[in-house]
C-alpha cells in the first residue's frame, strides 16, 4: 500500500513540476478556470439564498389572491365581488387589499404603497421601508411630500422606519392610512386592488379557486403555491441574462477542452516517449496526464467555489449588483442567508473538473501506448 | 547471462514494406562482461539492443534470461532460466525496469528539469521511498563527478556532462545491464575516452553491458570483452578477446 | 514571460525546501476543510437567523404582503407573482423587453383552468 501511495505521490510531484515548467501559461489557465468557477457558484450560491428566502418568508402570503382582468390587464376589483366570494363554501374571509406603485419624479424612484389590513397608521403619517428612508435621505419623525393623482401635495409624517433586516421586503414599502391611499390615487371607494380571500380547508384551495374564476370570469385568482413557485422559477436559466451567462462559461470551457484535446503538441509527444522508454508504465503516464488536469481542475473548483460563497454572504454578491440593479434607482440593501446546495454544486463539479481532466487524459492515451522502442529510434 | 536463440524480427509482416531487422540470430552475452555490437547503420543493432532489453518481443526464436530474479520468478537448480519471450507485457515492463537500464544515442533528457530529477525519473513509479532513490542519484552523480550540477536543469550541461547524467540515469535502479546505442555519437575523442574510463568502472562492479558503436573508439577498446559485427540482421563475425 | 518566471523561481527559492506535492497536498486538504467550515458555518448561520426570518415571515402575515422587494424598475418585475403575462409588453403590441430584470423573472406559472 505504501508503495502505490509513494508512486501516486512521486508522479504528483513530476506533474507539479511539469505544469510549473510552462508557468504563465498554465497559470493564465487556472485563473482563467477559477474566474469562470467563481461566478457559476456565486450564482448558484446567490440564488439559491433567494430561493429559500422566498420559500420561508412567503408561506404566510395570502391563501388567495383574486384579481381583476380587463383585456387582459390587471384592473380594480369592485368590492361587491368581494361579499359575494365570502358566501362561497369553504371562504372563511375575504379582506379587500389597497396596493399600488408611486413614481417620485424627484428621484427617479418607484414606490410600493400599501394599506394594511390592521394597525394602519394614523392618516397624515407612513411607515417606510428603510429603502425609501436612504434613497430620500429621511430619518423618523421627517416630513415627506407625494404627489397625489390631482396634482396637490400630500404631506405626510414619517412615524416609523421598517428594520434594515427585512429590507428584502420592505425596503420600497410605502404603508399608509385608507384616506391617505384613496387621496393619493383618487382611488374609487367601490374599489380595491385586489382580494385576500382565506379559506378553511388547505385541500380546498383550488376548488374555491375555480369556483371563483367560474362565478366571475373577468377574474383571475392566484393561489399561494403558485407565488411560492414563481420565486422558485426565478433566474431560470432560460432567462436572457442567464443565457448569455451559461452560454459564456460553456463556451470557454470548450475553448479550455479544446486546447487540450486537440492532441497534443510535439514537445509532449517526445516526452511521454522518453518516459516510456525509461520504464514507465501507460498506466504511469496516463495517472500522470491525470494529475495534471485534477490539480488545475480541482484547485479552481475549490478555489472558486470558496471566493463564490465569500462573495455573495460576505459582500452581498457586489459583483452582481448592477445586473440585478438594473434600472432601479432603489435597491434593496441585505444580507442573504448562507445556504450551501450541495446537489447543484455537486452538479458544477461533474460538469467541470471531470470533462477537463478526461480532456487532458484521453489525448495523451494513444501517445501514451507508443511502444517503448520506438525512443531508441528517434 | 543472456541467450538468444535463432531469434528473428520483422516489421510489418504480410505487407508491401515487410522488413526483416534481425535475422535468425543466437548468441550469448556473458554476465559481467562488456560485449560490443559493431556494423553499419541499419545493419539491426538497435532492434537486437531492443530485443534483449525486453523493449520489443522477437517475431520469432526465444530469448532466455539467466540469474534474473523478479517478483514472479525465482530461478532455482532445476529451473534456472526464464524465457521472456512470450511475458506478458506488465512482467516485462517489471523486469526491464529491474535488470536493464539504457543510454540513448539522443541522450533522451527531459528539458527543463534539473539533472538530479531526471536521473531520479526511472525511479518514481517504482513506489520506492524518495528519500532513498534520491541519495542514490546523488551517490551516482557523486561516482560519474557531475556532483554540482545536480539542482541545474539539464539545459545548461555541456555534451559531456548530458552523456554522465544519462549514464546516472540508466544506473539509477541499480540494474544488472547497460544497454548503450551508440553512446560517442556526440562527443570529441577525451569525452569518448571518459565514457570508457566510465564503462570499466562499471564493468568492474560486476555489471554486464552491451554497448552497439561504430565508433572505433569503442570497440577497438581494451575493456571490450567481445565483439560482435553485424550486417544486414545477422551477426557476421565475432571476435572475443582473451 | 521570463521575467515572470524568474521571479516566481526566486519566491520559490526562498520557500523552506518542501517537496511540491507536499504543498499541494497541504493546499488541497486546507481547501477542502474550509469548504467543510462553509458547510457548517452556512447551516450555523441558518440556525441563528432563524429569529430573524420568522419576524420576516411575521411582517409578510401581517402587510400580506405576496412578493420580495428585489426589482424596482418595473411592475412586473416589483411583483412577479401578481403580474400577468402581458405586463412586460404593457407599452404596445410586440414591445421587446427594456428592463434588464426583465429576463431575469421569469413569468409566473399558473396551473389551471383560467389561462390569461
Amino acid at each position: 500500500m505504501p508503495q502505490n501511495l509513494n508512486r501516486y505521490r512521486h508522479i504528483l510531484d513530476f506533474a507539479l513540476a511539469s505544469l510549473l515548467r510552462r508557468r504563465a501559461r498554465n497559470f493564465s489557465l487556472f485563473a482563467l478556470y477559477t474566474l469562470i468557477l467563481f461566478l457559476l457558484a456565486s450564482l448558484i450560491f446567490f440564488v439559491q439564498a433567494i430561493k429559500r428566502e422566498a420559500s420561508l418568508t412567503l408561506v404566510n402570503a395570502p391563501e388567495l389572491v383574486v384579481q381583476r382582468m380587463i383585456a387582459g390587464r390587471h384592473d380594480l376589483i369592485p368590492l361587491e365581488y368581494a361579499k359575494k366570494i365570502s358566501e362561497i363554501r369553504g371562504v372563511t374571509s375575504v379582506v379587500p387589499r389597497l396596493w399600488g406603485y408611486y413614481y417620485d419624479p424627484v428621484f427617479g424612484a418607484n414606490y410600493t404603497l400599501l394599506v394594511p389590513d390592521s394597525d394602519q397608521p394614523q392618516p397624515g403619517s407612513i411607515i417606510i421601508g428603510a429603502g425609501v428612508a436612504r434613497n430620500q435621505r429621511i430619518k423618523q419623525g421627517d416630513l415627506l411630500t407625494l404627489q397625489t393623482a390631482s396634482k396637490t401635495a400630500l404631506l405626510l409624517t414619517v412615524q416609523g422606519i421598517y428594520p434594515t433586516d427585512s429590507e428584502i421586503l420592505s425596503s420600497d414599502l410605502m404603508v399608509m392610512a385608507t384616506d391617505d391611499f384613496r387621496t393619493m390615487f383618487n382611488f374609487p371607494l367601490d374599489k380595491a386592488t385586489d382580494l385576500a380571500v382565506t379559506v378553511a380547508n388547505q385541500r380546498e384551495q383550488a376548488t374555491v379557486a375555480a369556483k371563483i374564476a367560474e362565478t366571475f370570469p373577468d377574474t383571475r385568482p392566484i393561489l399561494r403555491g403558485e407565488m411560492l413557485r414563481t420565486y422558485q422559477n426565478l433566474f431560470d436559466w432560460r432567462g436572457g441574462m442567464l443565457v448569455v451567462m451559461f452560454g459564456v462559461a460553456l463556451l470557454a470551457f470548450v475553448i479550455f477542452a479544446w486546447d487540450k484535446a486537440s492532441g497534443l503538441s510535439a514537445d509532449e509527444r517526445q516526452e511521454i516517449g522518453i518516459l516510456k522508454s525509461i520504464g514507465w508504465e501507460t498506466s504511469d503516464v496516463l495517472l500522470l496526464k491525470f494529475w495534471e488536469g485534477m490539480v488545475i481542475s480541482l484547485t479552481a473548483f475549490l478555489c472558486g467555489v470558496l471566493l463564490a460563497y465569500c462573495h455573495v454572504f460576505f459582500f452581498s454578491a457586489l459583483l452582481f449588483q448592477q445586473a440585478l440593479k438594473g434600472w432601479s434607482v432603489l435597491y434593496p440593501s441585505f444580507t442573504l442567508v448562507p445556504t450551501v446546495d450541495l446537489y447543484q454544486l455537486t452538479i458544477l463539479f461533474f460538469l467541470t473538473v471531470l470533462p477537463y481532466t478526461a480532456a487532458t487524459i484521453i489525448p495523451s492515451w494513444l501517445a501514451a501506448t507508443v511502444p517503448p522502442d520506438t525512443a531508441m529510434r528517434s | 547471462m543472456i541467450k538468444l536463440a535463432e531469434v528473428t524480427k520483422t516489421f510489418n509482416s504480410g505487407r508491401d514494406n515487410q522488413f526483416t531487422a534481425v535475422n535468425d540470430i543466437s548468441l550469448t552475452i556473458r554476465k559481467g562482461e562488456l560485449t560490443i555490437l559493431k556494423g553499419p547503420s541499419g545493419s539491426g543493432k538497435t532492434t537486437l539492443m531492443a530485443l534483449i532489453g525486453c523493449m520489443a518481443r522477437p517475431t520469432s526464436g526465444r530469448i532466455l534470461l539467466h540469474d534474473i530474479s523478479s517478483s514472479f520468478f525465482t530461478p532455482t537448480a532445476d529451473e534456472p532460466t526464464l524465457d521472456i519471450t512470450s511475458l506478458p507485457e506488465r512482467f516485462l515492463t517489471e523486469i526491464r525496469r529491474r535488470s536493464f537500464g539504457f543510454i540513448f544515442q539522443q541522450f533522451n533528457l527531459i528539458k527543463g528539469i534539473s539533472a538530479l530529477e531526471n536521473i531520479t525519473l526511472p525511479a518514481y513509479p517504482t513506489g520506492e521511498h524518495h528519500t532513498v532513490f534520491q541519495k542514490r542519484g546523488r551517490e551516482l552523480m557523486e561516482f560519474l563527478s557531475i556532483s554540482r550540477h545536480a539542482d541545474s536543469p539539464v539545459d545548461w550541461l555541456s555534451g559531456g556532462e548530458l552523456q554522465r547524467v544519462a549514464i546516472a540515469r540508466a544506473l539509477i535502479n541499480s540494474p544488472a545491464i547497460i544497454i548503450a546505442d551508440e553512446p560517442t555519437a556526440h562527443l570529441d575523442s577525451a569525452l569518448s575516452h571518459d565514457f570508457m574510463d566510465s564503462i570499466a568502472r562499471l564493468k568492474a562492479e560486476g555489471k554486464t553491458i552491451l554497448i552497439a558503436s561504430h565508433d572505433p573508439l569503442v570497440y577497438d577498446s581494451t575493456v571490450a570483452d567481445c565483439v560482435l559485427t553485424m550486417r544486414d540482421g545477422s551477426i557476421i563475425e565475432e571476435t572475443a578477446r582473451p | 514571460m521570463r521575467e515572470f518566471n524568474s521571479m516566481t523561481k526566486s519566491y520559490f527559492k526562498h520557500l523552506p525546501a518542501m517537496r511540491l506535492s507536499t504543498l499541494y497536498i497541504s493546499f488541497t486538504i486546507a481547501a477542502v476543510v474550509l469548504s467543510l467550515l462553509m458547510v457548517i458555518h452556512a447551516s450555523y448561520r441558518q440556525t441563528a437567523a432563524q429569529r430573524k426570518i420568522q419576524e420576516r415571515a411575521d411582517l409578510v402575515a401581517n402587510l400580506k404582503l405576496t412578493d420580495l422587494c428585489l426589482f424596482t424598475e418595473a411592475r412586473y418585475t416589483r411583483h412577479p407573482a401578481m403580474s400577468d403575462s402581458f405586463a412586460p409588453f404593457q407599452d404596445y403590441p410586440g414591445a421587446l423587453e427594456h428592463f434588464p430584470s426583465g429576463s431575469l423573472v421569469s413569468p409566473p406559472m399558473r396551473n389551471y383552468a383560467t389561462k390569461p
